[in-house]
Protein backbone atom coordinates (compact mmCIF):
# COMPACT_ATOMS: atom_id res chain seq x y z
CA UNK A 1 0.00 0.00 0.00
CA UNK A 2 1.20 3.46 -0.88
CA UNK A 3 2.12 5.72 2.01
CA UNK A 4 -0.03 8.83 1.77
CA UNK A 5 0.62 10.60 5.07
CA UNK A 6 2.78 13.62 5.84
CA UNK A 7 3.70 15.62 8.93
CA UNK A 8 3.87 19.23 9.99
CA UNK A 9 5.59 19.52 13.37
CA UNK A 10 3.87 16.94 15.60
CA UNK A 11 0.75 16.69 13.51
CA UNK A 12 0.31 13.72 11.22
CA UNK A 13 -2.04 14.16 8.24
CA UNK A 14 -3.33 10.80 7.02
CA UNK A 15 -3.17 11.97 3.43
CA UNK A 16 -2.16 15.00 1.41
CA UNK A 17 -5.65 16.32 0.65
CA UNK A 18 -7.22 19.05 2.76
CA UNK A 19 -10.31 21.14 2.16
CA UNK A 20 -9.77 24.86 1.72
CA UNK A 21 -11.03 27.53 4.05
CA UNK A 22 -14.49 28.85 3.23
CA UNK A 23 -15.43 25.92 1.01
CA UNK A 24 -16.27 23.44 3.76
CA UNK A 25 -17.94 25.60 6.39
CA UNK A 26 -17.15 24.52 9.93
CA UNK A 27 -17.17 20.83 9.05
CA UNK A 28 -20.68 19.86 10.11
CA UNK A 29 -22.65 21.14 7.11
CA UNK A 30 -21.46 18.46 4.71
CA UNK A 31 -21.45 15.46 7.01
CA UNK A 32 -24.31 13.75 5.13
CA UNK A 33 -22.50 14.03 1.81
CA UNK A 34 -18.84 13.28 2.45
CA UNK A 35 -16.88 11.33 5.05
CA UNK A 36 -14.58 14.00 6.45
CA UNK A 37 -12.45 11.29 8.03
CA UNK A 38 -11.30 10.31 4.53
CA UNK A 39 -9.44 13.64 4.33
CA UNK A 40 -5.98 14.60 5.47
CA UNK A 41 -7.48 17.62 7.14
CA UNK A 42 -10.16 20.25 7.10
CA UNK A 43 -9.58 23.98 7.28
CA UNK A 44 -12.34 26.06 8.81
CA UNK A 45 -14.01 29.10 7.38
CA UNK A 46 -11.93 32.18 8.32
CA UNK A 47 -12.51 33.15 11.93
CA UNK A 48 -12.29 36.67 13.32
CA UNK A 49 -12.61 37.88 16.92
CA UNK A 50 -16.14 39.21 16.42
CA UNK A 51 -18.74 37.87 13.99
CA UNK A 52 -18.65 39.54 10.57
CA UNK A 53 -21.75 40.18 8.44
CA UNK A 54 -19.85 40.11 5.17
CA UNK A 55 -20.40 42.17 2.03
CA UNK A 56 -23.76 43.22 0.51
CA UNK A 57 -25.49 40.96 -2.06
CA UNK A 58 -23.77 40.46 -5.35
CA UNK A 59 -21.22 38.18 -3.70
CA UNK A 60 -20.94 35.46 -6.36
CA UNK A 61 -20.57 35.42 -10.13
CA UNK A 62 -19.79 32.43 -12.28
CA UNK A 63 -17.14 32.93 -14.96
CA UNK A 64 -15.64 30.64 -17.60
CA UNK A 65 -14.45 27.57 -15.69
CA UNK A 66 -14.46 29.41 -12.41
CA UNK A 67 -16.25 31.72 -10.04
CA UNK A 68 -15.73 35.14 -8.54
CA UNK A 69 -16.58 35.73 -4.93
CA UNK A 70 -16.70 38.69 -2.64
CA UNK A 71 -18.00 37.27 0.61
CA UNK A 72 -16.12 39.65 2.87
CA UNK A 73 -15.16 37.05 5.49
CA UNK A 74 -18.71 36.58 6.79
CA UNK A 75 -18.24 34.33 9.82
CA UNK A 76 -19.70 33.51 13.21
CA UNK A 77 -16.75 34.79 15.23
CA UNK A 78 -14.27 32.76 17.24
CA UNK A 79 -16.31 32.54 20.49
CA UNK A 80 -19.37 31.15 18.76
CA UNK A 81 -17.07 28.74 16.89
CA UNK A 82 -15.56 27.39 20.11
CA UNK A 83 -18.96 26.96 21.73
CA UNK A 84 -21.04 25.58 18.86
CA UNK A 85 -18.71 24.11 16.24
CA UNK A 86 -15.69 22.68 18.06
CA UNK A 87 -17.65 19.96 19.89
CA UNK A 88 -18.48 18.36 16.53
CA UNK A 89 -14.95 18.86 15.18
CA UNK A 90 -13.61 17.06 18.28
CA UNK A 91 -15.40 13.90 17.19
CA UNK A 92 -13.59 13.81 13.85
CA UNK A 93 -10.66 11.60 13.10
CA UNK A 94 -8.92 14.12 10.87
CA UNK A 95 -6.69 17.15 11.36
CA UNK A 96 -8.56 20.37 12.08
CA UNK A 97 -6.84 23.60 11.06
CA UNK A 98 -8.41 26.88 12.14
CA UNK A 99 -8.15 29.64 9.54
CA UNK A 100 -7.81 33.11 11.03
CA UNK A 101 -8.58 36.45 9.39
CA UNK A 102 -8.22 39.78 11.14
CA UNK A 103 -8.00 43.49 10.57
CA UNK A 104 -5.08 44.09 12.93
CA UNK A 105 -2.04 42.17 14.12
CA UNK A 106 -3.43 42.21 17.66
CA UNK A 107 -6.67 40.63 16.47
CA UNK A 108 -4.73 37.79 14.77
CA UNK A 109 -2.89 37.24 18.07
CA UNK A 110 -6.06 37.27 20.17
CA UNK A 111 -7.90 34.77 17.98
CA UNK A 112 -4.90 32.46 17.77
CA UNK A 113 -4.22 32.58 21.52
CA UNK A 114 -7.80 31.68 22.29
CA UNK A 115 -7.84 28.76 19.86
CA UNK A 116 -4.37 27.56 20.85
CA UNK A 117 -5.86 26.37 24.17
CA UNK A 118 -8.35 24.14 22.37
CA UNK A 119 -7.23 20.57 21.97
CA UNK A 120 -9.47 20.03 18.94
CA UNK A 121 -7.60 22.70 16.99
CA UNK A 122 -4.51 21.01 15.57
CA UNK A 123 -2.99 23.99 13.81
CA UNK A 124 -3.50 27.34 12.15
CA UNK A 125 -3.71 28.80 8.69
CA UNK A 126 -3.38 32.57 8.60
CA UNK A 127 -5.34 34.43 5.95
CA UNK A 128 -3.30 37.48 5.03
CA UNK A 129 -4.60 37.37 1.51
CA UNK A 130 -8.34 37.99 1.34
CA UNK A 131 -9.00 40.40 -1.55
CA UNK A 132 -12.51 41.30 -0.39
CA UNK A 133 -12.18 43.32 2.81
CA UNK A 134 -11.03 46.89 3.25
CA UNK A 135 -8.99 46.45 6.40
CA UNK A 136 -6.54 43.64 6.86
CA UNK A 137 -6.67 40.95 4.21
CA UNK A 138 -4.69 41.93 1.16
CA UNK A 139 -3.30 45.10 2.69
CA UNK A 140 -1.23 42.75 4.87
CA UNK A 141 -0.76 40.09 2.25
CA UNK A 142 0.82 42.37 -0.34
CA UNK A 143 3.18 43.91 2.21
CA UNK A 144 6.11 41.59 2.75
CA UNK A 145 7.22 43.18 6.03
CA UNK A 146 3.71 43.10 7.50
CA UNK A 147 3.30 39.45 6.50
CA UNK A 148 6.60 38.58 8.18
CA UNK A 149 5.69 40.60 11.27
CA UNK A 150 2.36 38.79 11.66
CA UNK A 151 4.12 35.47 11.24
CA UNK A 152 6.77 36.10 13.88
CA UNK A 153 4.24 37.49 16.37
CA UNK A 154 2.03 34.42 15.94
CA UNK A 155 4.99 32.04 16.04
CA UNK A 156 5.74 33.16 19.57
CA UNK A 157 2.18 32.26 20.62
CA UNK A 158 1.90 28.67 19.43
CA UNK A 159 3.76 25.38 19.17
CA UNK A 160 1.15 24.05 16.75
CA UNK A 161 1.67 24.09 12.98
CA UNK A 162 1.49 27.62 11.60
CA UNK A 163 0.64 27.93 7.91
CA UNK A 164 0.59 31.29 6.14
CA UNK A 165 -1.81 31.55 3.19
CA UNK A 166 -0.33 33.66 0.41
CA UNK A 167 -1.92 35.71 -2.31
CA UNK A 168 -0.99 35.45 -5.97
CA UNK A 169 -1.72 39.16 -6.37
CA UNK A 170 1.94 40.17 -5.95
CA UNK A 171 4.84 40.29 -8.38
CA UNK A 172 7.01 37.66 -6.65
CA UNK A 173 5.23 35.26 -4.33
CA UNK A 174 8.64 33.70 -3.62
CA UNK A 175 9.67 36.85 -1.70
CA UNK A 176 6.69 36.37 0.61
CA UNK A 177 7.37 32.66 1.02
CA UNK A 178 10.98 33.40 1.99
CA UNK A 179 9.94 36.12 4.43
CA UNK A 180 7.44 33.96 6.31
CA UNK A 181 9.80 30.98 6.32
CA UNK A 182 12.44 33.18 7.99
CA UNK A 183 9.79 34.42 10.44
CA UNK A 184 9.07 30.89 11.61
CA UNK A 185 6.13 29.61 9.56
CA UNK A 186 5.92 25.82 9.32
CA UNK A 187 4.39 25.93 5.84
CA UNK A 188 2.86 28.23 3.25
CA UNK A 189 -0.36 27.60 1.41
CA UNK A 190 -1.02 29.14 -1.98
CA UNK A 191 -2.72 30.48 -3.91
CA UNK A 192 -5.60 32.43 -2.46
CA UNK A 193 -7.98 33.81 -5.10
CA UNK A 194 -6.85 35.91 -8.04
CA UNK A 195 -8.35 39.39 -8.27
CA UNK A 196 -10.94 39.44 -11.02
CA UNK A 197 -14.05 41.16 -12.27
CA UNK A 198 -17.24 40.48 -14.22
CA UNK A 199 -19.66 42.92 -15.82
CA UNK A 200 -23.34 42.71 -16.76
CA UNK A 201 -23.69 44.44 -20.15
CA UNK A 202 -27.44 44.91 -19.84
CA UNK A 203 -27.32 46.82 -16.55
CA UNK A 204 -23.75 48.12 -17.12
CA UNK A 205 -23.05 47.14 -13.54
CA UNK A 206 -20.29 44.98 -12.09
CA UNK A 207 -21.67 41.59 -11.09
CA UNK A 208 -20.10 41.87 -7.62
CA UNK A 209 -21.19 44.55 -5.16
CA UNK A 210 -17.54 45.28 -4.42
CA UNK A 211 -16.77 45.59 -8.18
CA UNK A 212 -13.77 43.25 -8.03
CA UNK A 213 -13.50 39.95 -6.19
CA UNK A 214 -11.52 36.75 -6.00
CA UNK A 215 -11.41 34.27 -8.87
CA UNK A 216 -11.24 30.56 -8.05
CA UNK A 217 -11.93 27.22 -9.69
CA UNK A 218 -10.34 25.27 -12.56
CA UNK A 219 -9.76 28.53 -14.48
CA UNK A 220 -6.91 29.51 -12.13
CA UNK A 221 -5.05 26.19 -11.98
CA UNK A 222 -2.24 27.19 -14.39
CA UNK A 223 -1.59 30.38 -12.39
CA UNK A 224 -1.55 28.40 -9.16
CA UNK A 225 0.89 25.82 -10.54
CA UNK A 226 3.30 28.55 -11.64
CA UNK A 227 3.12 30.27 -8.25
CA UNK A 228 3.64 27.04 -6.32
CA UNK A 229 6.57 26.17 -8.59
CA UNK A 230 8.06 29.62 -7.99
CA UNK A 231 7.68 29.32 -4.22
CA UNK A 232 9.10 25.81 -4.22
CA UNK A 233 12.28 27.07 -5.90
CA UNK A 234 12.88 29.48 -3.04
CA UNK A 235 11.95 27.88 0.29
CA UNK A 236 12.52 24.60 2.09
CA UNK A 237 9.37 24.64 4.23
CA UNK A 238 6.45 22.58 2.94
CA UNK A 239 4.06 24.16 0.47
CA UNK A 240 0.36 23.39 0.35
CA UNK A 241 -0.91 23.90 -3.19
CA UNK A 242 -4.33 25.42 -3.84
CA UNK A 243 -6.04 26.54 -7.02
CA UNK A 244 -8.62 24.87 -9.22
CA UNK A 245 -7.85 21.27 -8.25
CA UNK A 246 -10.65 19.05 -9.53
CA UNK A 247 -9.06 15.61 -9.91
CA UNK A 248 -6.32 13.36 -8.55
CA UNK A 249 -4.22 14.20 -11.62
CA UNK A 250 -4.57 17.91 -10.87
CA UNK A 251 -3.44 17.29 -7.29
CA UNK A 252 -0.42 15.27 -8.46
CA UNK A 253 0.58 18.12 -10.78
CA UNK A 254 0.84 20.34 -7.70
CA UNK A 255 2.96 17.74 -5.92
CA UNK A 256 5.28 17.51 -8.92
CA UNK A 257 5.87 21.27 -8.99
CA UNK A 258 6.74 21.21 -5.30
CA UNK A 259 3.66 21.07 -3.10
CA UNK A 260 3.70 18.61 -0.20
CA UNK A 261 -0.07 18.63 0.06
CA UNK A 262 -3.06 20.27 -1.61
CA UNK A 263 -6.33 21.92 -0.71
CA UNK A 264 -9.58 21.44 -2.58
CA UNK A 265 -11.70 24.58 -2.71
CA UNK A 266 -14.33 25.55 -5.26
CA UNK A 267 -14.90 21.94 -6.35
CA UNK A 268 -16.40 21.22 -2.92
CA UNK A 269 -19.37 23.34 -4.03
CA UNK A 270 -19.70 21.44 -7.29
CA UNK A 271 -19.21 17.96 -5.86
CA UNK A 272 -19.20 17.78 -2.05
CA UNK A 273 -17.31 14.48 -2.12
CA UNK A 274 -14.62 15.71 -4.56
CA UNK A 275 -11.93 15.88 -1.87
CA UNK A 276 -12.40 12.30 -0.69
CA UNK A 277 -12.41 11.05 -4.29
CA UNK A 278 -9.19 12.98 -5.02
CA UNK A 279 -7.45 11.53 -1.94
CA UNK A 280 -8.42 8.05 -3.04
CA UNK A 281 -7.48 8.73 -6.67
CA UNK A 282 -3.99 9.91 -5.71
CA UNK A 283 -3.32 6.71 -3.79
CA UNK A 284 -4.64 4.60 -6.67
CA UNK A 285 -2.50 6.47 -9.21
CA UNK A 286 0.56 5.91 -7.05
CA UNK A 287 -0.22 2.21 -6.58
CA UNK A 288 -0.76 1.70 -10.32
CA UNK A 289 2.60 3.34 -10.98
CA UNK A 290 4.36 1.36 -8.24
CA UNK A 291 5.11 4.43 -6.14
CA UNK A 292 5.44 3.48 -2.45
CA UNK A 293 5.11 6.94 -0.97
CA UNK A 294 3.36 10.01 -2.36
CA UNK A 295 6.38 11.98 -1.07
CA UNK A 296 8.20 10.69 -4.16
CA UNK A 297 6.09 12.99 -6.30
CA UNK A 298 6.91 16.12 -4.31
CA UNK A 299 9.10 18.39 -6.42
CA UNK A 300 9.79 15.57 -8.88
CA UNK A 301 9.02 17.69 -11.94
CA UNK A 302 11.24 16.78 -14.87
CA UNK A 303 11.92 20.30 -16.10
CA UNK A 304 14.80 21.86 -17.91
CA UNK A 305 15.46 24.60 -15.42
CA UNK A 306 17.83 26.43 -17.73
CA UNK A 307 14.95 27.33 -19.97
CA UNK A 308 12.66 28.38 -17.16
CA UNK A 309 11.56 31.99 -17.46
CA UNK A 310 11.16 31.82 -13.71
CA UNK A 311 14.91 31.93 -13.24
CA UNK A 312 14.99 35.57 -14.20
CA UNK A 313 12.53 36.36 -11.42
CA UNK A 314 14.33 34.70 -8.55
CA UNK B 1 -30.38 15.78 1.89
CA UNK B 2 -28.80 13.47 -0.69
CA UNK B 3 -26.55 13.78 -3.71
CA UNK B 4 -27.74 11.42 -6.44
CA UNK B 5 -26.96 10.66 -10.03
CA UNK B 6 -30.57 10.65 -11.19
CA UNK B 7 -31.98 9.39 -14.48
CA UNK B 8 -34.02 11.83 -16.55
CA UNK B 9 -37.40 10.21 -17.20
CA UNK B 10 -39.09 12.98 -19.16
CA UNK B 11 -38.56 16.35 -20.78
CA UNK B 12 -41.27 18.50 -22.32
CA UNK B 13 -41.53 22.02 -23.64
CA UNK B 14 -44.77 22.86 -21.85
CA UNK B 15 -45.04 26.47 -23.06
CA UNK B 16 -42.98 28.64 -25.38
CA UNK B 17 -39.43 28.29 -24.03
CA UNK B 18 -40.64 26.68 -20.79
CA UNK B 19 -39.32 23.19 -20.05
CA UNK B 20 -40.27 20.56 -17.51
CA UNK B 21 -37.63 17.93 -16.74
CA UNK B 22 -38.64 14.87 -14.71
CA UNK B 23 -36.08 12.67 -12.98
CA UNK B 24 -36.20 9.61 -10.78
CA UNK B 25 -35.20 9.99 -7.15
CA UNK B 26 -37.27 8.25 -4.52
CA UNK B 27 -35.65 10.21 -1.70
CA UNK B 28 -36.06 13.66 -3.23
CA UNK B 29 -39.57 12.91 -4.41
CA UNK B 30 -40.73 11.61 -1.06
CA UNK B 31 -39.04 14.12 1.22
CA UNK B 32 -39.29 17.45 -0.67
CA UNK B 33 -41.57 20.02 0.91
CA UNK B 34 -43.19 22.94 -0.95
CA UNK B 35 -40.70 25.75 -1.51
CA UNK B 36 -37.62 23.57 -1.20
CA UNK B 37 -35.16 23.25 -4.07
CA UNK B 38 -32.65 20.95 -5.69
CA UNK B 39 -29.18 22.01 -6.87
CA UNK B 40 -28.42 20.40 -10.21
CA UNK B 41 -25.11 19.75 -11.94
CA UNK B 42 -26.03 19.41 -15.59
CA UNK B 43 -22.81 17.72 -16.78
CA UNK B 44 -19.39 16.54 -15.68
CA UNK B 45 -17.39 19.40 -17.21
CA UNK B 46 -16.58 22.91 -16.04
CA UNK B 47 -18.86 24.79 -18.45
CA UNK B 48 -20.93 25.58 -16.53
CA UNK B 49 -18.98 24.92 -13.35
CA UNK B 50 -21.54 25.47 -10.62
CA UNK B 51 -24.81 23.75 -9.88
CA UNK B 52 -28.09 25.43 -10.75
CA UNK B 53 -30.88 25.73 -8.14
CA UNK B 54 -34.46 24.84 -9.11
CA UNK B 55 -37.62 24.71 -6.99
CA UNK B 56 -39.07 21.24 -6.68
CA UNK B 57 -42.10 21.75 -8.91
CA UNK B 58 -44.03 18.53 -8.49
CA UNK B 59 -43.48 15.04 -7.16
CA UNK B 60 -45.15 11.80 -8.09
CA UNK B 61 -44.21 8.45 -6.58
CA UNK B 62 -40.44 8.16 -7.06
CA UNK B 63 -40.09 11.01 -9.55
CA UNK B 64 -39.71 14.74 -9.19
CA UNK B 65 -40.02 17.59 -11.69
CA UNK B 66 -38.35 20.95 -12.18
CA UNK B 67 -39.49 23.73 -14.52
CA UNK B 68 -37.30 26.39 -16.12
CA UNK B 69 -36.64 28.55 -19.15
CA UNK B 70 -33.33 28.89 -20.93
CA UNK B 71 -31.30 31.68 -19.37
CA UNK B 72 -27.78 30.43 -19.98
CA UNK B 73 -25.59 27.45 -20.76
CA UNK B 74 -26.73 25.35 -17.79
CA UNK B 75 -30.43 25.59 -18.58
CA UNK B 76 -29.74 25.11 -22.31
CA UNK B 77 -27.95 21.81 -21.60
CA UNK B 78 -30.73 20.76 -19.24
CA UNK B 79 -33.40 21.56 -21.86
CA UNK B 80 -31.70 19.10 -24.23
CA UNK B 81 -31.56 16.15 -21.82
CA UNK B 82 -33.21 13.04 -23.24
CA UNK B 83 -34.92 10.43 -21.10
CA UNK B 84 -32.27 7.98 -19.90
CA UNK B 85 -29.56 10.64 -19.55
CA UNK B 86 -28.19 11.44 -16.09
CA UNK B 87 -28.16 14.56 -13.98
CA UNK B 88 -26.40 15.05 -10.64
CA UNK B 89 -29.02 16.25 -8.17
CA UNK B 90 -28.48 17.47 -4.62
CA UNK B 91 -31.44 18.06 -2.35
CA UNK B 92 -33.94 18.73 -1.07
CA UNK B 93 -32.47 22.00 0.20
CA UNK B 94 -33.75 25.09 1.96
CA UNK B 95 -36.62 26.07 4.22
CA UNK B 96 -40.12 25.29 2.92
CA UNK B 97 -43.05 27.70 2.80
CA UNK B 98 -44.96 28.11 6.08
CA UNK B 99 -47.88 26.16 4.70
CA UNK B 100 -48.96 23.93 7.54
CA UNK B 101 -51.41 26.13 9.45
CA UNK B 102 -52.69 29.66 10.02
CA UNK B 103 -54.83 30.23 6.92
CA UNK B 104 -57.92 28.93 5.13
CA UNK B 105 -57.41 30.45 1.68
CA UNK B 106 -54.11 30.13 -0.13
CA UNK B 107 -53.38 32.90 -2.64
CA UNK B 108 -50.51 31.69 -4.81
CA UNK B 109 -48.95 34.43 -6.92
CA UNK B 110 -46.41 33.62 -9.63
CA UNK B 111 -44.47 35.88 -11.97
CA UNK B 112 -43.13 34.00 -14.99
CA UNK B 113 -41.17 30.93 -13.95
CA UNK B 114 -42.07 31.84 -10.37
CA UNK B 115 -44.83 29.32 -10.91
CA UNK B 116 -42.24 26.60 -10.17
CA UNK B 117 -42.97 25.81 -6.49
CA UNK B 118 -46.76 26.01 -6.72
CA UNK B 119 -47.75 22.64 -8.18
CA UNK B 120 -46.09 20.95 -5.17
CA UNK B 121 -47.65 23.43 -2.74
CA UNK B 122 -51.06 22.78 -4.32
CA UNK B 123 -50.44 19.03 -4.06
CA UNK B 124 -49.68 19.28 -0.31
CA UNK B 125 -52.40 21.67 0.86
CA UNK B 126 -55.26 20.78 -1.49
CA UNK B 127 -57.04 18.76 1.19
CA UNK B 128 -56.21 20.95 4.15
CA UNK B 129 -57.46 24.40 3.05
CA UNK B 130 -60.86 25.75 2.08
CA UNK B 131 -59.76 27.28 -1.17
CA UNK B 132 -56.77 27.92 -3.38
CA UNK B 133 -56.64 30.84 -5.83
CA UNK B 134 -53.66 30.92 -8.17
CA UNK B 135 -52.48 34.02 -10.03
CA UNK B 136 -50.00 33.38 -12.81
CA UNK B 137 -48.41 36.16 -14.83
CA UNK B 138 -46.30 36.04 -17.98
CA UNK B 139 -45.11 38.42 -20.68
CA UNK B 140 -47.42 36.85 -23.20
CA UNK B 141 -49.99 34.02 -23.46
CA UNK B 142 -47.61 31.63 -25.26
CA UNK B 143 -45.29 31.62 -22.27
CA UNK B 144 -47.95 30.82 -19.67
CA UNK B 145 -47.83 27.45 -17.95
CA UNK B 146 -50.68 26.77 -15.53
CA UNK B 147 -50.89 22.99 -15.15
CA UNK B 148 -51.32 21.24 -11.78
CA UNK B 149 -52.75 24.38 -10.17
CA UNK B 150 -56.21 25.27 -8.89
CA UNK B 151 -58.50 28.19 -9.77
CA UNK B 152 -56.04 29.85 -12.11
CA UNK B 153 -56.25 33.57 -12.88
CA UNK B 154 -53.92 34.37 -15.78
CA UNK B 155 -52.36 37.75 -16.41
CA UNK B 156 -50.23 38.79 -19.38
CA UNK B 157 -48.33 42.00 -20.02
CA UNK B 158 -49.68 42.17 -23.60
CA UNK B 159 -53.20 41.00 -22.78
CA UNK B 160 -53.03 37.96 -25.09
CA UNK B 161 -54.45 35.84 -22.29
CA UNK B 162 -56.45 36.73 -19.20
CA UNK B 163 -55.95 40.00 -17.36
CA UNK B 164 -53.87 42.64 -19.16
CA UNK B 165 -51.24 43.84 -16.72
CA UNK B 166 -49.19 42.49 -13.87
CA UNK B 167 -50.20 39.60 -11.72
CA UNK B 168 -49.95 41.84 -8.65
CA UNK B 169 -52.41 44.35 -10.17
CA UNK B 170 -54.71 41.43 -10.87
CA UNK B 171 -54.49 40.23 -7.28
CA UNK B 172 -55.14 43.78 -6.03
CA UNK B 173 -58.33 43.88 -8.10
CA UNK B 174 -59.34 40.46 -6.81
CA UNK B 175 -58.84 41.49 -3.17
CA UNK B 176 -61.01 44.60 -3.56
CA UNK B 177 -63.82 42.78 -5.38
CA UNK B 178 -63.94 39.45 -3.55
CA UNK B 179 -64.24 38.49 0.09
CA UNK B 180 -61.42 36.16 0.98
CA UNK B 181 -61.60 34.10 4.14
CA UNK B 182 -58.49 34.05 6.34
CA UNK B 183 -55.94 34.23 3.53
CA UNK B 184 -52.22 33.78 3.19
CA UNK B 185 -50.20 34.83 0.15
CA UNK B 186 -47.42 32.68 -1.33
CA UNK B 187 -45.34 34.55 -3.89
CA UNK B 188 -42.53 33.64 -6.26
CA UNK B 189 -41.10 35.60 -9.16
CA UNK B 190 -38.80 38.48 -10.09
CA UNK B 191 -37.69 40.73 -7.24
CA UNK B 192 -39.59 43.78 -8.53
CA UNK B 193 -42.80 41.78 -8.61
CA UNK B 194 -42.17 40.39 -5.11
CA UNK B 195 -41.68 43.91 -3.79
CA UNK B 196 -45.01 45.02 -5.21
CA UNK B 197 -46.64 41.87 -3.87
CA UNK B 198 -45.15 42.38 -0.43
CA UNK B 199 -46.43 45.98 -0.32
CA UNK B 200 -49.91 44.80 -1.34
CA UNK B 201 -49.90 42.11 1.35
CA UNK B 202 -48.89 44.66 3.98
CA UNK B 203 -51.64 47.09 2.89
CA UNK B 204 -54.24 44.34 3.22
CA UNK B 205 -52.60 42.90 6.34
CA UNK B 206 -52.34 39.48 4.80
CA UNK B 207 -49.59 37.07 5.85
CA UNK B 208 -47.16 36.57 2.99
CA UNK B 209 -44.33 34.14 2.29
CA UNK B 210 -42.02 34.91 -0.62
CA UNK B 211 -39.68 32.54 -2.42
CA UNK B 212 -36.47 34.31 -3.45
CA UNK B 213 -33.76 33.65 -5.98
CA UNK B 214 -30.10 34.17 -5.20
CA UNK B 215 -26.80 33.57 -6.95
CA UNK B 216 -25.32 30.71 -4.94
CA UNK B 217 -22.47 28.27 -5.30
CA UNK B 218 -23.18 25.53 -2.78
CA UNK B 219 -26.87 25.79 -1.83
CA UNK B 220 -26.05 24.66 1.71
CA UNK B 221 -24.93 27.73 3.62
CA UNK B 222 -21.23 27.13 3.15
CA UNK B 223 -20.17 29.60 0.48
CA UNK B 224 -22.15 32.49 2.06
CA UNK B 225 -22.79 33.72 -1.47
CA UNK B 226 -26.53 34.48 -1.30
CA UNK B 227 -27.26 37.05 1.42
CA UNK B 228 -30.58 38.84 1.74
CA UNK B 229 -30.85 41.84 4.02
CA UNK B 230 -32.96 41.41 7.17
CA UNK B 231 -35.28 44.02 8.64
CA UNK B 232 -33.95 45.54 11.90
CA UNK B 233 -32.39 42.45 13.30
CA UNK B 234 -29.28 41.63 15.27
CA UNK B 235 -28.12 39.69 12.24
CA UNK B 236 -27.70 41.82 9.12
CA UNK B 237 -28.18 39.10 6.50
CA UNK B 238 -29.97 35.81 6.05
CA UNK B 239 -28.92 33.30 3.42
CA UNK B 240 -31.33 32.55 0.58
CA UNK B 241 -30.17 28.91 0.43
CA UNK B 242 -30.66 27.79 4.03
CA UNK B 243 -32.69 30.46 5.87
CA UNK B 244 -34.80 30.68 2.68
CA UNK B 245 -35.49 30.51 -0.18
CA UNK B 246 -38.86 31.23 1.45
CA UNK B 247 -39.17 34.15 3.84
CA UNK B 248 -41.93 35.93 5.70
CA UNK B 249 -42.14 39.23 3.77
CA UNK B 250 -41.88 41.28 6.98
CA UNK B 251 -38.45 39.85 7.80
CA UNK B 252 -36.48 40.86 4.73
CA UNK B 253 -35.55 43.86 2.60
CA UNK B 254 -36.01 43.31 -1.12
CA UNK B 255 -33.31 45.13 -3.07
CA UNK B 256 -34.23 47.35 -6.00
Amino acid sequence: MTKTSFRLRDVEFKNRVLVASGTFGYGDELKDLVDVNMLGGMITKSLSWKPRDGNPPGRIAETTGGMLNSIGLANIGVHHFVKDKLPYLKTLNTVVIANIAASSIDEYCDVLSLLDQEEAVDGFEINVSCPNVKEGGLSFGTDCDATAEITSRLRRLTEKPLIIKLTPNVTHVSEFAKAVARAGADAVSLINTVIGMAVDVKTRKPKLSTVTGGLSGPAIKPIALAKVYEAAQSVDIPIIGIGGIASAEDALEFLLVGASAVQIGTMNYVDPSASAKIAQGMAEFAARNKVDDLAEFVGALDANVEFSVLQSWL
Amino acid sequence: MVQEIATVTGRNEVADGVYVVRFSSAYISRTSLPGQFVNVRVGKGFLPLLRRPFSVCRTQDDEAEIVFNIVGEGTRILSEKEPGEKIDVLGPLGTPFGYERGFDTALMVAGGLGVAPFPLLTQKIRNQVERIETFVGAATGRKLWTEHLENVHAATDDGTKGFRGTVVAQLAEFLTSKKVHHPKIFGCGPTRMLRALSDLAKRHEIACDLSLEGDMACGMGICQGCPVERVNDTKKYSLVCTDGPTFDNREIVLQA
